[in-house]
């Protein structure tokens, strides 16, 4: 029988198998930041204990930096203090990092990638949920907590089960105005947010082929908010391309041979998965989230549901706490919705393709006059950078966004950037759980086109129709 | 880690679908550079009326309507929860909050992947019930003031009143490290001789692994 993926990776990891098939598997790259770091450093210092390899990690900090006036450092002293933390243990334990004055900072699921320090084939592990996002090159990529961070500094191991493997097939053309952002959220919608629980999603079918690296790295990104461990696309011509002459990727005759290894990482024709879906996506329209868990979603044509329509009563109650949370009514066309607050970025969409489709939406327009805040946060300097070359600063400026310097910022709200009670936003990122973007804050999720265009109308709208 | 076998104690119902890390432990208290000083801040949105800050002095307000306020709660070891429990981020500092609160176990139809391994890793066990049966804990400890229940992990059962109401599966390697208080990465460097051996194999497989062996050489 043909091997996944999935086995593909496992397998070329496996150091040693326990009776029970729990294994020590071997990580490859180690990516690291300040919030989920320091407690691990605090346990190889307590134990006496070195990196076993320090060159396989890389570290940034961008959970707490600030996204606005970078020369004056950071304000909040609890924050700054786990900033100089990471920066002082990675000098200590000569860790790579990307320190925050660095062009290259940014939000380390944008760091790897850009890097070419994300390839095909290896293991990567950082102490965030959204590692899944690194899947989209071939890679076995999750979060881990804090003790298996440090494990990995000490061992370059983790002991691990082999999951499941599912395959989700999107197949069809995507329609226009609809994006890698909107096939993750139907995706979520379909199979709930425990759907890939116990799995690593396969993302496969004419769709995910047809998607760019930004919009893989979007697609398994939320594999995590599906419950997956993991999420995963193939290689093929658009991984090797994108991976070229990044500065941490192999060169010359390393990198032919590479190239050659990485071909085979794509499930067997007769492989087999122990789960399948299969969705359509030539009629699905942009999504946009009502509640506070990802799978609460429906197409911006859509109506928030009505709990008395839900027959599980523990499901009932949770529409019901949600709905209320969100301060909506059921029934309530989507487009109807009046927002405050404007989130572009994220680890999901802070990529120089997200910024340009968001950029689309608002070039000679302006933001609506009740709109208290629109904010631009790009996912790495070099995003930043690469963004200014083309002008779309000066696009989102004119149009009154705020553009800011790369971070985490409203995704989580752990820096100056969050929601007040009350506000409702749309946005980018990945979680609409209660309080993620600031206590009492109310979060909808969206594509960066269809968040700056609710940008300008002050409503959502559909895209399609908007223009 | 905190040894386990046997546990008895007072189960605290906690009624919510899909409970996020976010809300188990918010991420302003995230910022912290130790392990300790989570426990008074788990379920914060939740537990407190007032909104809180890190090293915040003042005295916070109880929001009474909040389950683990509530005095006939007062102790509990055991959180009886919902599906897909410990959902979202893979803050580590979840399990450590729900521990120093001074819960070593937590029922659940379903846990959330990175949250049940965080758990395990720090000796608070997640047991997982079906979901019927949960339905019915869930009625019964509403209904019975003083509720507990015992959890023994050799037998992997859980016991009521002298009878037992379910068992459960665990990894049999994370149950020994559970019975035995054993942490990981002791466990793993009695096997460094392996990790080389495999890292001089794939060295020769897949040499753009290693670029700091290039460099050296």
């Amino acid at each position: 029988m043909g091997k996944t993926l999935y086995d593909k990776l496992w397998e070329s990891h496996v150091v040693r198998e326990l009776p029970d098939g729990t294994c020590l598997l071997y990580i490859d790259r180690q990516l690291v930041h300040e919030v989920t770091s320091p407690q691990a450093f605090a346990g190889l210092r307590a134990h006496n204990r070195g990196l076993w390899r320090a060159a396989a990690n890389l570290a940034v900090a961008d959970h707490n930096v600030p996204t606005t006036e970078r020369a004056r450092g950071i304000i909040d002293p609890t924050s700054r203090l786990q900033v100089e933390t990471l920066e002082r243990n990675c000098q200590d334990f000569s860790v790579p990092l990307f320190a925050m004055d660095d062009a290259r900072q940014g939000i380390v699921h944008v760091v790897g990638p850009e890097q070419g320090a994300t390839l095909p084939g290896m293991t990567i592990v950082c102490g965030d949920s959204h590692t899944s996002t690194h899947g989209a090159f071939g890679a076995l990529a999750h979060g881990i907590g804090t003790s298996e961070v440090e494990q990995v500094m000490a061992t370059q191991c983790l002991l691990q089960k082999k999951v499941g493997a599912m395959r989700v097939r999107l197949e069809g053309t995507i329609p226009n105005h609809v994006t890698a952002k909107d096939l993750a959220l139907a995706v979520i919608g379909r199979i709930g947010t425990a759907g890939g629980t116990g799995h690593a999603i396969e993302f496969a079918g004419s769709a995910v082929s047809s998607l760019t690296m930004e919009g893989r790295m979007t697609l398994c990104n939320m594999a995590i908010e599906a419950g997956a461990r993991a999420g995963l696309v193939a290689v093929d011509d658009t991984t090797i391309e994108y991976l070229a002459d990044r500065p941490f990727a192999p060169a010359g005759k390393l990198w032919d041979q590479a190239v050659q290894a990485w071909r085979t990482l794509h499930s067997d024709p007769d492989a087999r998965f122990s789960k399948e879906v299969l969705i359509d996506v030539s009629s699905l329209a942009p999504q946009v989230t009502y509640g506070t868990s990802p799978e609460m979603v429906i197409s911006v044509e859509g109506h928030v549901p009505d709990p008395c329509q839900e027959i599980d009563p523990a499901r009932r109650e949770a529409l019901v706490a949600a709905l209320r949370y969100m301060d909506l009514a059921p029934g309530t066309a989507m487009t109807d919705i009046a927002i405050d607050v404007v989130f572009i970025g994220s680890c999901t969409n802070a990529r120089l393709e997200d910024l340009r489709a968001a950029a689309g939406m608002v070039r000679g327009k302006k933001v609506a006059a009740h709109i208290h805040r629109a904010l631009v946060v790009p996912g790495s300097g070099l995003v930043k950078r690469a963004a200014e070359a083309e002008g779309l600063d000066r696009v989102f400026r004119e149009a009154g966004f705020e553009w800011r310097d790369a971070g985490c910022s409203m995704c989580l709200a752990m820096n100056a950037d969050r929601l007040e009670p009350g506000e409702r936003c749309a946005s980018t990122s990945n979680r609409n759980f209660e309080g993620r973007q600031g206590q009492g804050g109310r979060t909808h999720l969206v594509s960066p086109a269809m968040a700056a265009a609710a940008a300008v109308a002050g409503h959502f709208v559909d895209i399609r129709q908007w223009i | 880690m905190q040894r386990f076998e046997t546990l008895t104690g007072l189960v605290a119902p906690l009624d919510r679908l899909n409970v996020d890390t976010d809300a188990i432990i918010p991420k302003q208290y995230l910022k912290a550079i130790s392990r300790a000083g989570f426990g008074v801040n788990l379920f914060d949105n939740w537990r407190y009326l007032d909104q809180g800050e890190p090293g915040q002095k003042r005295a916070r307000v109880p929001n009474p309507d909040f389950v683990l306020n509530q005095p006939r709660y007062q102790g509990a070891s055991i959180l009886l929860a919902r599906a897909n429990f410990g959902c979202g981020s893979s803050r580590e500092h979840a399990p450590w909050a729900l521990l120093e609160y001074g819960f070593r176990a937590i029922i659940a139809p379903s846990f959330a992947d990175i949250f049940y391994h965080n758990s395990l890793k720090n000796g608070l066990l997640p047991v997982v019930l079906p979901a019927p049966e949960v339905d019915r804990l869930f009625r019964v400890v509403e209904k019975t003031i003083g509720y507990s229940v015992t959890i023994d992990l050799r037998h992997q059962r859980v016991v009521a009143e002298g009878q037992e109401i379910g068992t459960f599966d665990i990894n049999p390697f994370r149950k020994d490290c559970l019975l035995g208080g054993l942490d990981d990465i002791g466990w793993t460097l009695q096997y460094q001789a392996d990790i080389k051996a495999y890292e001089e194999r794939r060295r020769q497989e897949a040499p753009w692994l290693f670029p700091e062996a290039r460099t050296k050489q």
